[in-house]
């Protein structure tokens, strides 16, 4: 036990590094118990602005990286969620019944990682096709990813839903902006740590505690933002006018309670390209 | 407009200029370059905030301010139209946005700039002296000058020997401005002093004293192809030369920092310096220039941000 006792600065998490919110604020994280847990950092319209910019420019490498080398990366994040089982474990069982139900979530969050690691190299072959068309051409339908992705996680099982939004956004190449649970945030916080320590290139998943009925508008709004997971939005009001705002700049936009299964999520961040080549040459 | 009369020094200037010595021992005699009073006046001004209408004015003066640039050796007569389009309407889809000061290109595209603006108050301006080195003899430098004021470049921006600044031969620079002031004729000239190269500021305040003494319109930073480029601690130590040599002269010469003003924040900073130096007189297009390629289209995006609410994109801004 060390002398001191060091209480962790829950941090935002942008372009890979852990700075306060330009606004200089925190709010207060309970317990179920309504026991004081921690002071988290509360992210402001410009910590979403910077989150857009550091996405935006991490977008090309990681989207150019190979397939082979995205999986590598989900899977390392798997295997350092792991080593940390211990303190996911106490964090989701903060808010959980039982401390059962806690040890099955972390597990469960981390199998999936190493799932969406395994589709990382197979998405283009279950859904790219090989088209038969009338004339002297290969024809190809390529899935690519649609690029920065906002997205609000919802606050039941905080962990596992929000390894399953970056897992499933981030796998095909995009970039996440995410805002976890405002009431849970801490797992988020160490899971970003993981991220950090993980050889995921900083700005491709980028996380901002704090209010989403704050800060999702200037996301749904801005124009650097290519779509939209409104999985965690509760308030059917705040939904409709994220939409609409998402729709001034064609945003595709993942209504809430979609909860599609499993490649269905994974491929609704897709975008479809396709090609024409020459053949008999 | 810039006054272009010939310049007559005060009698406590006039022979500064008769020799070498003289020279050299004038520009020994400024006073030193406090390096660490000009780096803290630079951060305090630095952290000054400016929002709502003084930005959106602050964004449309610094839109005015640009010296829309392209120098690169892949420059085509396409590139230059396209630039040129851009300088005149900044948005094509919102005809609020002034237009910028000038385009500033090589000497060979003048002619074509020209053709691409006419009928605007765009200035063209041409980097002439064997840009970006400098290092050509003086003929060269003469010619490549006369070059560009013969196809019609209304501003010169020249590059001074920093060779021989660092040999210490100071009387061969100000020769030399002086040379290409004269075959300028009616067109503004431009001086960079490559502050990259130069070391220090003490070197900056000495090479900002031999442009103002030998007749130049403005000083400018950098060529843009050296780093560190336009840093504000050589802007500001030179807005300051400026405004000593203004105090002694009463001469109003203009000041262009160039290279890495990327961001409309940075733009800011250079205006906040300009404002706090040497004051609203300094604050237009005729005496202030940023030389900028991408810093439009931040510009751009900020501007929208406040006319829509939304953030804007490099999606929705011309790619250059």
């Amino acid at each position: 036990m060390a002398e001191l006792e060091i209480k962790r600065t829950a941090k935002l998490f942008i372009g890979g590094a852990f700075p306060r919110s330009e606004s200089g604020r925190t709010y207060e994280v309970f317990d179920k118990n309504k026991q004081f847990l921690a002071n988290v950092t509360l992210g402001s319209k410009k910590d979403a602005r910077d989150a857009v910019t550091a996405a935006r420019s991490s977008f090309s490498k990681w989207s150019q990286a190979t397939a082979y080398n995205r999986g590598q990366v989900l899977y390392r994040v798997a295997e350092i969620m792991q080593g940390r089982r211990e303190q996911f474990v106490t964090e989701v069982n903060t808010w959980s019944k039982t401390k059962k139900q806690a040890e099955i979530e972390v597990d469960k969050a981390i199998d999936l990682l190493v799932w969406f690691a395994g589709w990382t190299d197979k998405l283009s072959m279950t859904t790219g096709s090989n088209n038969p068309v009338a004339g002297p051409f290969f024809n190809f339908s390529i899935p690519e990813p649609t690029g920065v992705v906002a997205a609000i996680a919802p606050s039941q099982n905080p962990l596992l839903s929000l390894v399953e939004i970056i897992g499933s956004i981030v796998l095909s190449g995009n970039a996440v902006i995410v805002i976890p649970s405002e009431k849970q945030p801490l797992t988020a916080v160490s899971l970003a740590e993981v991220f950090a320590t993980s050889d995921v290139p900083g700005g491709v998943i980028n996380i901002l505690t704090g209010s989403y009925k704050e800060i999702a508008p200037w996301l749904a709004s801005h124009e650097d933002v290519n779509a939209l997971d409104l999985s965690g939005v509760s308030d059917k009001a705040v939904a409709l006018d994220l939409e609409k705002s998402g729709a001034q700049t064609l945003k595709r936009v993942l209504r809430p309670n979609a909860n599609l299964p499993g490649l269905e999520r994974i491929k609704f961040f897709l975008e479809t390209k396709t090609v024409w080549h020459p053949r008999g040459l | 407009m810039l006054q272009n009369d010939p310049l007559v020094l005060p009698p406590l200037l006039s022979d500064v200029t008769s020799s070498e010595s003289a020279l050299r021992s004038f520009l020994f005699g400024l006073s030193g370059v406090d390096k660490v009073g000009v780096e803290q006046r630079v951060a305090e001004l630095s952290t000054r905030s400016i929002k709502t209408t003084a930005k959106a004015e602050g964004i449309d003066l610094a839109i005015k301010m640009i010296d829309l640039t392209t120098l690169e050796g892949m420059d085509t007569k396409g590139k230059i139209k396209t630039l040129c389009a851009k300088a005149r309407r900044p948005d094509p889809l919102d005809s609020s946005v002034p237009s910028v000061a000038a385009v500033c290109v090589y000497n060979d595209l003048v002619a074509e700039a020209k053709s691409n603006l006419v009928g605007t108050n765009i200035k063209v301006a041409a980097v002439a002296t064997a840009f970006p080195s400098g290092r050509a003899t003086l003929a060269t430098k003469i010619q490549d000058t006369s070059d560009a004021v013969a196809q019609g470049a209304d501003e010169i921006d020249m590059v001074i020997d920093r060779g021989a600044f660092h040999e210490g031969r100071f009387l061969d620079i100000y020769d030399q401005i002086q040379s290409i002031k004269q075959v300028c004729k009616s067109a503004h000239l431009k001086v960079i002093l490559e502050t990259g190269e130069l070391k220090t500021y003490d070197n900056v305040k000495r090479a900002s004293w031999i442009a103002m003494l030998a007749g130049a319109d403005f000083i400018k930073t950098s060529t843009g192809k050296i780093q560190p480029a336009a840093t504000l601690p050589v802007t500001l130590v030179m807005l300051q030369a400026i405004r000593d040599f203004h105090i002694q002269t009463r001469r109003m010469i203009g000041m262009k920092p160039a290279g890495g003003i990327k961001t409309t924040k940075d733009a800011f900073k250079n205006l906040v310096l300009v404002k706090e130096t040497l004051g609203d007189n300094w604050l237009n297009p005729d005496m202030f220039r940023i030389g900028a390629s991408s810093l439009l289209n931040d510009l751009l995006m900020q501007r929208k941000k406040l006319t829509t609410g939304a953030y804007s994109g490099p999606d929705y801004v011309t790619v250059d």
